[in-house]
């Protein structure tokens, strides 16, 4: 089983990659990590003429603090997230979210980049991205424009992307004091994807009433979303088991959830209550400390 | 294309074609045939080698990436005849039956013991979940790795 042919360019910056993607347009895809993108070449669900190999651009493969924010570059490999000590500290949610990715031969391979550009709706990252409202950075032969987690992720396997288009990093505000947040996973057992995963951020107030409520949802339907009717259940509320369990009642509201053998909507949708309560009771935890 | 790739510890240079997987690059290339192909689907770890010390399945590589790196397969492991503590686990715990799994399963242990050097039964589990054996039902694994691992300390 391999790939159909193509031509293969490896880029060494991201101006490389920006005029190879130019010169070649429809007929050409990055390739990152590779793992999502090759296995579709193998099963010749794709067949892009000329592979763009972005995989040795260092100016992609940074962790940095910059201006009070954490930025996380597309080509940064989910192990990396998943051991990074800034991550674990400030973005405890989205190491959660890396650390559970496949395998480690996967995580030593795949990137941030290429999870989020390809957009799978079981993907854990979305979550994760969602609840810490994460903004991506993406950069084109127009100039750099930067995109709300909340308006990335479009439908099953489209982001707010241009072909054109690279992504370049996404930066996200450190937790603050006061705040926690978590991933929860429940993975399809066979291919380790979620079947549905949550990521939730709470900050308490000084009165210690819920403040900020964040809340991330992936697999439930076509694309990962943020849960607004949790998220407004829950602000102004002290932190009790009631109304956690109230809000978190509203985790499905409003989606077309997903059905296939593994699970279906309804169960979908109960996990999704579930994993959305136990992810808020996590993040609330970590606030204390 | 030509590539550069470092295969345990011998520089070699080789004109591939871009599709080629670098799993076809190890056993069709280079010739070193210890390297398995199970699923071909990023699934079963048979494929399992080290890019540059990290565990990576080469059936989801393609050679063109491992252009530059340094890799080791399973016959890179043994020195001056001796073999690996791993491998020598393996023989010594009964890690395997058809051997099928087995030069994926010590590689990513090659990894994990690289990470951790004590790791818990359960720490094996969790860096061994990219591997499947049909054979052993992993206990015998687990305490292959973890005769390794002491052996290592
Ligand atoms: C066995 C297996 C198990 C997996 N399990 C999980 C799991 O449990 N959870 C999970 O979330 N994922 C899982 N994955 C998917 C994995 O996380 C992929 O690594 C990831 O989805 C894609 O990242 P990549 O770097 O490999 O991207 P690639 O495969 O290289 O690229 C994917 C897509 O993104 C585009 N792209 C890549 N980089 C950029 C960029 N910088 N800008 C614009 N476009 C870009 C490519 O053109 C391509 O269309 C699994 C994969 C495998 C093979
Ligand atoms: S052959 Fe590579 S993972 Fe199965
Ligand atoms: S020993 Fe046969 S598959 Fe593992």
């Amino acid at each position: 089983m391999f790939p159909a042919t193509f031509e293969y360019h490896r880029a060494h910056s991201v101006k490389d990659a920006l005029a190879l993607l130019k010169r070649f347009g429809q007929d050409a895809k990055l390739l990152s990590g590779g793992h999502s993108l090759l296995p579709m070449m193998k099963l010749r669900l794709a067949q892009p003429a000329h592979l763009i190999d972005i995989g040795a651009v260092g100016e992609l493969a940074q962790i940095a603090e910059e201006g009070g924010k954490v930025v996380i570059g597309a080509g940064v490999t989910h192990q990396q997230i998943a051991d990074s000590a800034l991550v674990r500290g400030k973005l405890q949610a989205l190491a959660e979210a890396a650390a559970q990715i496949g395998d480690v031969q996967v995580r030593n391979r795949g990137t941030l980049g290429g999870s989020l550009a390809h957009a799978d709706p079981a993907a854990d990252y979305p979550a994760a991205v969602l609840a810490l409202e994460g903004e991506v950075k993406l950069e084109g032969a127009q100039g750099t424009r930067t995109v709300k987690a909340q308006d990335f992720f479009v439908d099953l396997l489209t982001t707010a992307m241009n072909p054109d288009e690279i992504l370049r990093q996404v930066s996200f505000s450190p937790i603050a004091v006061g705040t926690g947040c978590a991933y929860l996973k429940r993975p399809q057992p066979a291919s380790g994807f979620a079947l549905v995963g949550v990521a939730a951020l709470v900050s308490l107030g000084r009165d210690g009433s819920c403040e900020k409520v964040r809340v991330g949802v992936t697999g439930l339907g076509s694309k990962a979303f943020r849960a607004a009717g949790v998220e407004s259940a829950l602000a102004g509320k002290k932190p009790e088991a009631n109304a956690i369990a109230a809000a978190a009642a509203h985790a499905a509201d409003g989606i077309d959830c997903l059905s296939d053998i593994h699970a279906s909507a309804d169960f979908r949708a109960e996990l999704a209550r579930v994993y959305t309560r136990r992810a808020i009771e996590k993040a609330l935890e970590r606030c204390a400390r | 294309m030509q590539v550069k790739i470092t295969v345990n510890g011998q520089p070699r240079e080789d004109a591939v074609e871009p599709r080629m997987l670098l799993v076809h690059y190890l056993r069709d290339v280079a010739g070193l045939t210890g390297t398995h192909v199970g699923c071909e689907t990023t699934l079963c770890g048979a494929c399992t080698i080290l890019m540059n010390g990290q565990a990576v399945k080469s059936c989801t590589m393609l050679a063109v990436q491992a252009d530059g790196a340094k890799l080791t397969t399973i016959e890179g492991l043994a020195k001056n005849g001796q073999l690996h503590p791993l491998q020598e686990g393996f023989w010594e715990k009964h890690g395997l039956q058809c051997g099928f799994c087995t030069p994926g399963m010590i590689m990513a242990a090659v990894d994990l013991l690289s990470r951790n050097k004590n790791p818990s039964d359960e720490e094996i589990r969790h860096a061994l979940e990219g591997n499947l054996c049909r054979c052993t039902g992993y206990q015998h694994i687990v305490e292959a790795v973890q005769y390794a691992a002491h052996k290592m300390r």
